[in-house]
């Protein structure tokens, strides 16, 4: 198991997020966490990349508790998370988003894992210069992955990539997850877009109000009556 | 020929101003906050000098580095000890902690030094004469070696690897961390190198007006916060430019209407740019697609 996390139990000051949430994720997959909003998909990707803090539970990556480890350590450590909304640096440069994805590398590394970035995004290389805050959505999303995968990550963990894109890019965007997939990059995907999700997806976890309710290959998900009722729009 | 030697007398006060509002701005950028003990390290700093000198019998050489070293490492240890434990707090916690940073240096420095000035020798004594113009070497020197700083600091931020951790932290330093940047690090090198660049200009300043006491910071101080927030608060272009506007404007005052009204003038200013330019002259308001 590349990642494996045991009754993990979060807390919003009194408010209790996250009750018990085991799941693991196997490497070479994509592993997709779906739910409503509210769910608890954002704070249990939060946990994980150490940002927020679990009272209890624990979160093992490659065989070591990194459970109240600094962001900057797991980060280090080789897994990489894309935060809801991209968070791309508006006023850095695209190239300088991209050397900041690349922060934990040498220095020598540095330049060839740009290069690889712009072979996968044309479009980031003919931007490298414009501040991000200027780009558009789509480019804005290529480019928080782009930083993403400037740290060579074991683990990639993508929070509602498709939030807020326009529906042809939503399918580039997935496009983009399976062939990085392909690549090598095990993926940890929370989504709102359910069926998209899934249909990439090796296998999936229903997330509802901070518990799992179902879990299964993804395919099968697909074709759960309660789960297409409830999260694939009937 | 006068209106010459006063713009020249302007860009001195103005280069010494420059340095102090670049570490407010620059602690500012990084952790939102309003620095007031920042003005403080000025004092600390010509002390430290001082006691090199006069106490220690050191070479002015020595004396500066030291100086640097001590103000450079109070600048953290402020960090750590005062703001750090707050960082998650209200920002009216934290300004009020400044504020009380700040009346402890003075008080401590009273008690340490007493409140009576004490006097300091000019390391860059003598004139020159330029298009026949007379200039203390003192005056050329504080602005040369404020040029070369603000140009270093400039290609340090924009190039280094430290300087883009910095712009990325002042941005957003939940993400920086997923970087794997050492925000704590990135911060505590912020405060090492805004109070070090007062260490440099509390050398100049003391070798132009030789005497120091507890609470020269304070007015200094906020003068260079002034600066800072003409010229944009956040941004180090716009803190050279206020401290040079401001410099400028003081020394204008003095010149042709009366030294009593040079401080209400600086603040003068600040009030008109304020009206009219909230964000100061190249203070940001970005515009940002979602």
């Amino acid at each position: 198991m590349l990642l494996e996390i045991n009754d993990l139990n979060v807390y919003y000051g009194a408010i209790h997020a996250i009750q018990g949430v085991s799941f693991n994720v196997r490497e070479g997959e994509i592993l997709t966490l779906i739910g409503a909003n509210g769910a608890g998909k954002s704070t249990i990707l939060k946990t994980i990349s150490g940002i927020l803090h679990s009272r209890t539970g624990s979160v093992n990556f490659n065989g070591e508790d990194i459970s109240g480890t600094a962001p900057y350590k797991i980060t280090r450590k080789g897994l990489s998370y894309v935060p809801e909304g991209r968070m791309v640096f508006s006023q850095l440069t695209v190239q300088e988003n991209l050397e900041m994805g690349g922060y934990v590398r040498n220095q020598s590394e540095i330049a060839p894992a740009i290069d690889n970035v712009y072979v996968r995004f044309p479009r980031l290389k003919e931007r490298r210069n414009q501040i991000a805050g200027t780009l558009s959505g789509g480019e804005q999303q290529m480019l928080a992955i782009g930083r993403a995968l400037m740290s060579d990550p074991k683990l990639l963990m993508l929070d509602e990539p498709s939030m807020g894109l326009a529906p042809i890019l939503v399918s580039q965007i997935f496009d983009i997850i399976k062939e990085l997939n392909e690549s090598g990059v095990t993926i940890l995907l929370v989504e709102q877009n359910a069926r998209m999700a899934l249909k990439i997806a090796n296998r999936g976890y229903v997330l509802e109000t901070g518990r799992i309710k179902f879990s299964d290959e993804a395919h099968n998900l697909l074709d759960n009556p309660e789960v297409i009722k409830a999260y694939l729009g009937g | 020929m006068i209106f010459l030697s006063q713009i020249i007398n302007g860009l001195q006060i103005g280069s010494i101003y420059a340095l102090v509002a670049l570490g407010y701005s620059m602690v500012y950028g990084i952790v939102k906050l309003l620095n007031f003990a920042h003005g403080d390290i000025i004092m600390v700093g010509s002390y430290v000098l001082w006691f090199g000198l006069s106490r220690l019998g050191l070479a002015p050489w020595l004396s500066v580095i030291i100086s640097i070293t001590v103000c450079s490492a109070l600048g953290m240890l402020i960090e750590k000890v005062a703001y750090k434990p707050l960082r998650n707090s209200p920002k009216i916690s934290l300004l009020i902690t400044a504020i009380g940073v700040s009346y402890l240096l003075q008080n401590l420095s009273q008690l340490i030094f007493t409140p009576n000035p004490r006097m300091l020798p000019n390391f860059f004594p003598g004139y020159v004469s330029i298009g026949g113009a007379q200039f203390a070497v003192v005056t050329i020197v504080t602005i040369a070696v404020s040029v070369v700083i603000m140009i270093g600091l400039s290609v340090m931020v924009k190039n280094t690897k430290m300087g883009k951790a910095m712009r990325a932290v002042s941005e957003n330093s939940d993400v920086a961390q997923l970087m794997g940047i050492n925000v704590n690090n990135t911060i505590s090198f912020t405060f090492a190198l805004g109070s070090g660049l007062v260490a440099v200009a509390s050398v100049l300043y003391c070798c132009s007006y030789s005497q120091i006491e507890p609470t020269m910071g304070s007015m200094l101080g906020i003068k260079a916060f002034v600066a800072a927030v003409l010229g944009g608060i956040g941004s180090l272009p716009g803190a050279m430019l206020g401290g040079i506007i401001i410099g400028i404007f003081e020394s204008l005052t003095k010149a042709y209407i009366s030294s009593q009204l040079a401080d209400a003038v600086v603040f003068g200013i600040l009030i008109i740019v304020l009206l009219i330019r909230p964000s100061g002259i190249l203070g940001k308001s970005i515009r940002e697609k979602v």
